[in-house]
């Protein structure tokens, strides 16, 4: 008796744990995974952004990409256009904040305009491709509600609930992988109508540093317009040793010429 | 005489300041870097012009085909903190003025952490608001090539700047030459009954282009404000026309000192702007805004599809001696961007004088084909011009259509 007790309050106490943890070990995974990026400083990659139709036909664009760590609030970026020529030199930089509106400047080289941009916009194509705004911005755990839905061999899935109205979504399932420093391995995206949009699976993937996992391929495909966007990275250098100077409207202006 | 001797000191001290910059590339050459990047970049543009109405004056036409061609190189090492970079540009046209060449930018540019120094010719802009770019003054307008004034001449000038962490950044330029606006020709549209010679117009100042000009800017942001204020000193980029008794135009570029402001806040989709000037010269002492906003719907169909609304007020207090003639007016417009793999893009626009009837007009679209070529249609149309106005009047029968297609290589 005194062990059918003991079994009872066992199971008890482990619905309880289970009963609260689908939160709490959804935003768990994504504290290891942001942990397990913390670090690197900063790089700088190459960007080949293939955009293709529904019937195929593809277009390019050349992008280098510099990032800036930030420990107390969300990464810098700054995005420099080298194709198609007609945009050559079209840069932003962007200050990702934890909690509220990113800071976004975009810098026009035929007329060496520097224009202070609204962040509003996040779920719009970047550059007409199946990446929205929101997508390709710097991961802060604060920007999700988690809610941990299974473990799958290494791979844990996770739903994240975007915190800001603006997003274009109302969920993300996001497939961690926890034998390789919580890496992602696949993010599928619902509408605001709840309905599969997008999956974007990642792939190539490097270890740099030791330590930092970078995939080199990234594949987005709209299942409701039949579009693909393929992201390959190349030339990772985590070793330039950037600083606050280069992300700066000056250094913007700079680097698009 | 004395001018003589004056411009040659002047050469003198750009020899002198181009010897010093060679000797400064020629040291860093050296010791620096393995790694240099080269780019060089060709864009040819063919366009139309068709002006509708029959002209006003005589020897204008109405048909201006022409060719563009603009060749860019740069040179990048130590990382791409120092640089050389040059762009040149040469049009082909009907009209003799706007047959004309120039070297948009050739200058040495040096980063070091917080510090930029640029040597040479450069382009360099200023200014938040979409209808009229008030302080923006660094360069001189290259006014035979566009209509919105948007493209400039190079501009000689040292520029130092200074970035702090907590104060934003220090702008010094240091101006040695002044250059002349363009204007049309005999058998240009968009001109006043006299054809102007840009050569015509003379100085205030005795050491005319050579006069050594100062200016200074400090832009900084704090969470949704970003602020810009500016000084200039020196010969103004505007020539100033007077009259005397009998109706004889007199037109000099005066000397000038001119503070600016601008202020833009960013607040979710709504961009609120500011422009302003104050300019004081010994002839002309003037205060001029620009104050509006844009608003941004994006992604309406969850295609991309963005519209954007402007609205701009414009106030000049020189009336109708502004050169843009837009001293009381209201500017609507909205931008359409496709958000597309073309990058299709419209920006419709229309300037309402609150004071008389004149209205101007204007469409600007573009799109790419394939990954090399664009092709753009624009159209400004003057529609009621009031017979009154000092400067507009004479554009009244310059309504244009313009189609033009641009290769890159």
């Amino acid at each position: 008796m005194k062990k059918l007790i003991l079994i009872g309050i066992a199971l008890l106490s482990i619905t309880a744990i289970t009963a609260q943890s689908a939160e709490e070990r959804g935003l768990q995974i994504a504290n290891e995974a942001d942990k397990a990026d913390q670090g690197f400083k900063s790089s700088i990659v190459n960007l080949k952004m293939t955009l293709k139709n529904k019937n195929g036909q593809t277009s390019e664009r050349l992008l280098i990409t510099r990032t800036l760590e930030q420990s107390d609030d969300g990464d810098k970026s700054m995005i420099v256009f080298n194709s198609p020529k007609d945009v050559k030199g079209t840069s932003t930089l962007t200050f990702t904040h934890k909690i509220g509106s990113d800071d976004q400047w975009l810098f026009l080289p035929s007329i060496k305009r520097v224009k202070r941009i609204s962040s509003n916009n996040k779920s719009g194509p970047f550059v007409g491709s199946e990446f929205a705004y929101e997508d390709l911005s710097s991961q802060e755990v604060e920007k999700y509600g988690y809610k941990f839905l299974k473990e799958n061999g290494n791979l844990l899935i996770v739903e994240q609930d975007p915190v800001d109205p603006k997003s274009g979504y109302t969920r993300r399932l996001v497939t961690y992988n926890k034998e390789k420093a919580y890496r992602l391995e696949k993010i599928e995206f619902y509408d605001r109508k709840n309905s599969l949009l997008k999956t974007l699976t990642y792939s190539d993937y490097k270890l740099y540093k030791g330590k930092f996992w970078r995939a080199l391929t990234m594949n987005m495909i709209n299942h409701q317009s039949n579009k693909e966007t393929q992201l390959k990275f190349s030339d990772y250098n985590f070793e330039s040793e950037l600083s606050e100077d280069d992300f700066t409207q000056v250094a913007l202006k700079r680097a698009g010429k | 005489m004395l001018n003589n001797t004056y411009n040659q000191k002047m050469k003198f001290k750009f020899s002198l300041l181009l010897a010093i910059l060679l000797s400064i590339l020629n040291i860093t050459a050296q010791k620096e870097e393995k790694k240099v990047t080269h780019d060089f970049e060709l864009e040819l543009e063919a366009e139309y012009r068709y002006f509708y109405n029959s002209a006003l004056f005589e020897g204008q036409k109405d048909h201006f085909p022409s060719l563009g061609i603009s060749p860019e190189y740069s040179l990048a090492w130590n990382k791409g903190y120092e640089s050389i970079n040059f762009k040149g540009f040469f049009r082909l046209d009907v009209d003799d003025e706007r047959t004309h060449w120039d070297i948009r930018e050739l200058y040495y540019q040096k980063a070091n952490n917080n510090w930029e120094l640029s040597l040479g010719l450069k382009k360099v802009y200023w200014g938040v608001t979409e209808s009229n770019h008030l302080v923006d003054i660094i360069n001189q307008t290259d006014a035979v090539e566009t209509f919105d004034g948007e493209e400039k001449l190079g501009q000689p000038m040292a520029q130092f700047t200074w970035t702090t962490d907590k104060y934003g950044s220090f702008d010094f330029f240091y101006l040695p030459y002044h250059r002349k606006r363009t204007f049309s020709g005999k058998k240009g549209r968009l001109r006043f009954p006299v054809v102007i010679d840009k050569d015509d117009l003379n100085y205030e100042s005795g050491a005319e282009e050579w006069r050594q000009d100062f200016a200074f800017r400090w832009k900084h942001y704090f969470s949704i404000f970003d602020i810009g204020l500016s000084h200039f000193y020196g010969t103004g980029r505007e020539p100033l026309f007077t009259f005397d008794d009998i109706g004889n135009i007199n037109a000099f570029y005066p000397v000038i000192n001119q503070t600016g402001l601008d202020l833009q806040i960013t607040h979710d989709a709504f961009l609120w702007k500011l422009e302003s000037i104050y300019r004081n010269a010994e002839a002309q002492d003037f205060f001029a805004l620009v104050a509006g906003l844009e608003y941004t719907f994006s992604n309406i169909d969850g295609n991309g599809l963005d519209i954007g609304i402007l609205v701009e007020y414009l106030y000049d207090e020189r009336d109708e001696l502004a050169l843009n003639a837009l001293q009381n007016d209201v500017f609507f417009g909205s931008r359409i961007a496709f958000n597309d793999t073309q990058d299709t893009s419209i920006l419709i626009g229309g300037i309402v004088d609150l004071e008389s009837s004149s209205r101007i007009f204007s469409l600007e679209a573009s799109r790419r084909f394939g990954n090399t070529w664009t092709a753009a249609i624009e159209a400004r149309i003057f529609n009621n011009i009031d017979t009154n106005e000092f400067i507009l009047s004479n554009f009244r029968e310059d309504s244009f259509f313009k189609v033009s297609i641009a290769k890159y290589f």
